[in-house]
């Protein structure tokens, strides 16, 4: 209970400072539309077979624009100075990553359900017949992004060389949550039935769980010092 | 009397891993037959295979040894998983070159998107990345942060496998790795390069250990002599 | 010459070494405090002070040594030992862009703090900022800021307070505020452990001055065996460097 109210607390700081800025948020939404709009020049979006190539835009769009908020969940907090405060908390470290990792989640998810609608209009794209089984895909994706993601913030935020140093880290490591949610999200917008992602939908959850674990055994060495 | 020990083991192996080497030389050239389809490019088989395997080994070490730096804390463990690291992106490196080189004469296409080829990219990728992290992090906190990321991507290897391997059955796959039809002269080389490869990463870590450690202590000497200047 | 340990000390260090990679920072640092005591620690920039404060509280982990703070041994109940000490440091810790209200809410449930607030409405009286409960803290001047911290990190009412040059970048009127603060914590009982530059601010409250020099310990001495005028001068005598060729 005592650990539920301080995630709260944690999470409910996050949202509640972002919400008043809103300045991550939106320049998260904002680069997110810019990058499909780029992609729909470079692949020629509306001409010939170009519905293939949707899944792939989306999901590059999702981990460009989503790279730039999780860099700042630990990047602000030391730019800010208030990293040792939230380091002095009476709190596991784990609790602290897993409060930092919903507030991202919460953050990636806004930016993932807007560009979603956003690639509706601009792709004339119907997703209502996927809802529940492209919905599993993002929320299982999302969650393997900020999982990982707020490890390497956390790493990155230490090192000069910030936003490179994260983008660094998290492509090669990322490699099979993107194939996963690629591919998914392509088999499902074909029409085909929810049997047929669930082996990525494995996978995807795999990694997700794996990354927790990982994060719970290894946080307390990445904030020592 | 420990370090002359020591030494006479380092040599011993240096000694195994010149001989081992040129012996595993001649069997390639000389005692391995030409294979009949593929030709004389198939030679690359017999260094191609070992360090992969040997690039695997050594991002295994390095794995184990960060789980123990971070168990015990003693900077010898990362320093060892570091070199190994070196060495295994080496041989990592030599496998993404050879592998087109093979691949171009057999295949025709310099790369194929194979679960293997591209996991073995991936995971020099990911040592790369290990590398740019060391160089970046503040020195209290590199043998912490380089263990941390140590661990992750190695874990990280069979997921990326079982996720590529997925992708491409899902692709129409136009070219097969099909497995090569052996004889015992070609078994025997094979075998006999991959017990000269273990010898040569053998040899490779513990020169680079040492290096690594002679550097330590020169860096350790001057830090000293600059504490005698701070506390006079 | 060390304070020989016994079983009423609330904070005891022995043989604390901190490395940063070659560099010692720290060397043999032992140090014994009671409860109710306030230790004012001087010494150069780059001396080790702040990495001794970030190691006793629980922020750094020592290369060697025994410490117990309260009865928790570091680093191992770093996690318990958190629960009864506050950090004031230069840097606020505050969330700039919350309400001093948010700022207070946030730190008092991740302390677990109950009726907070009251606790609150409390701690905000005491540093004299009550009217400024839902304001932002970027509004804030710097000591107004430094004050809300003050307030931050008493929020759970901690036994031990580390405070890491808390006057800096305060005016007269904000030094002589916090010190009555300090004076009240004094008199509370509190153990304080308090870094300064500044040798008059920081003798005019301490029970017990010690002195680093490049990560050594090399003076401490009660309040009332030290000569406060003169002070200066053993200051200087400790921490002078001789010339490397004499």
């Amino acid at each position: 209970m005592d650990f539920v109210q301080k995630l709260w607390a944690i999470v409910w700081k996050d949202l509640t400072s972002e919400l008043r800025s809103k300045e991550m948020i939106l320049s998260m939404c904002l680069f997110s539309f810019l990058v499909l709009i780029i992609f729909s020049f470079a692949f020629e979006m509306g001409f010939g077979d170009s519905k293939k190539i949707i899944p792939g835009i989306l999901w590059v769009s999702f981990i460009f624009s989503g790279l730039m908020g999780v860099g700042r969940s630990f990047g602000l907090e030391r730019d800010r100075g208030t990293i040792q405060g939230l380091f002095l908390c009476p709190m596991s470290p784990w609790g602290i990553y897993l409060g930092k990792m919903i507030g991202t989640f919460v953050f990636t998810m806004i930016m993932v359900i807007f560009t979603v609608s956003i690639s509706t209009i601009l792709f004339n794209l119907n997703v209502l017949p996927f809802l529940v089984p492209l919905g599993l895909i993002i929320f299982l994706g999302t969650l393997g992004f900020s999982t990982v993601g707020t490890i390497f913030s956390a790493i990155s935020a230490t090192t000069r060389t910030r936003d490179v140093m994260l983008s660094i880290l998290f492509f090669p490591v990322s490699v099979p949550m993107i194939i996963a949610s690629v591919k998914a999200t392509g088999t499902v917008l074909d029409g085909k039935p929810i049997q047929a992602i669930f082996s990525w939908l494995n996978i995807l959850a795999a990694f997700d769980l794996v990354f927790l674990l990982l994060a719970y055994l290894t946080f307390g060495f990445i904030i020592e010092e | 009397m420990m370090v002359t020990h020591k030494k006479f083991i380092t040599e011993t192996i240096q000694f195994i891993t010149v001989f081992m080497m040129l012996a595993a030389l001649y069997a390639i050239f000389f005692y391995a037959p030409v294979e009949k389809t593929m030709g004389i490019v198939q030679k690359i088989f017999y260094i191609h295979v070992p360090s992969a395997f040997l690039a695997f080994f050594a991002f295994l070490i390095t794995f184990v040894t960060s789980i123990i730096y971070l168990y015990k804390k003693d900077y010898k463990w990362d320093v060892i998983a570091a070199c190994s690291a070196e060495i295994g992106v080496v041989f990592c490196t030599i496998v993404l070159i050879t592998g087109p080189i093979w691949a171009k004469p057999v295949w025709n296409v310099w790369w194929t998107w194979d679960p293997r080829l591209t996991t073995t990219l991936i995971l020099w990728f990911t040592y790369i990345a290990y590398f740019m992290l060391r160089g970046a992090v503040r020195e209290n906190q590199r043998a912490n942060l380089s263990a941390v990321f140590g661990i992750i991507g190695f874990v990280n290897v069979p997921i990326t496998f079982l996720a590529i391997r997925l992708w491409r059955t899902i692709h129409p796959v136009v070219i097969t790795t099909k497995g090569l039809n052996m004889v015992p002269p070609m078994k025997h080389t094979l075998i006999l390069t991959f017990i000269a490869f273990l010898f040569l990463f053998l040899t490779l870590l513990l020169c680079r250990t040492r290096l690594e450690n002679i550097r330590i202590d020169t860096e350790k000497m001057r830090a000293l002599a600059e504490d005698r200047f701070d506390q006079e | 010459m060390p304070d020989l340990p016994e079983h009423n000390y609330i904070i005891e260090a022995r043989g604390v070494v901190k490395k940063f990679g070659f560099k010692t920072v720290l060397r043999n640092v032992d140090l014994f405090l009671k409860k109710g005591d306030l230790l004012a620690l001087f010494g150069h920039n780059g001396a080790g002070k702040t990495t001794l404060m970030q190691i006793l509280c629980s922020l750094m982990r020592p290369t060697s040594g025994e410490i117990c703070i309260a009865g928790f041994d570091l680093p191992h109940d770093s996690e318990s030992l958190r629960e009864v000490i506050g950090v004031i440091s230069h840097n606020t810790f505050l969330y700039t862009n919350l309400s001093a209200d948010e700022n207070l809410r946030f730190y008092g449930m991740m302390y677990g703090v109950p009726k907070l607030n009251k606790r609150i409405e409390e701690v905000m009286t005491l540093v004299g900022l009550s009217k400024h409960l839902k304001d932002r803290v970027q509004t804030f001047s710097r000591g107004m800021q430094q004050r809300l911290s003050v307030a931050r990190a008493i929020i759970h009412d901690p036994l031990i307070l580390f405070l890491d040059e808390p006057y800096t970048g305060l005016d007269q009127h904000g030094a002589e505020e916090l010190k009555q603060l300090l004076e009240n914590f004094r008199d509370q009982k509190k153990t304080i452990i308090m870094t300064s530059h500044d040798l008059d601010r920081g003798l005019e409250l301490c029970t017990q001055a010690a002195i680093l020099r490049s990560g050594t310990l090399v003076y401490k001495e009660d309040i009332a065996k030290i000569d406060k005028g003169n002070f200066k001068n053993t200051y200087l005598k400790f921490t002078v460097k001789k010339p490397l060729f004499a």
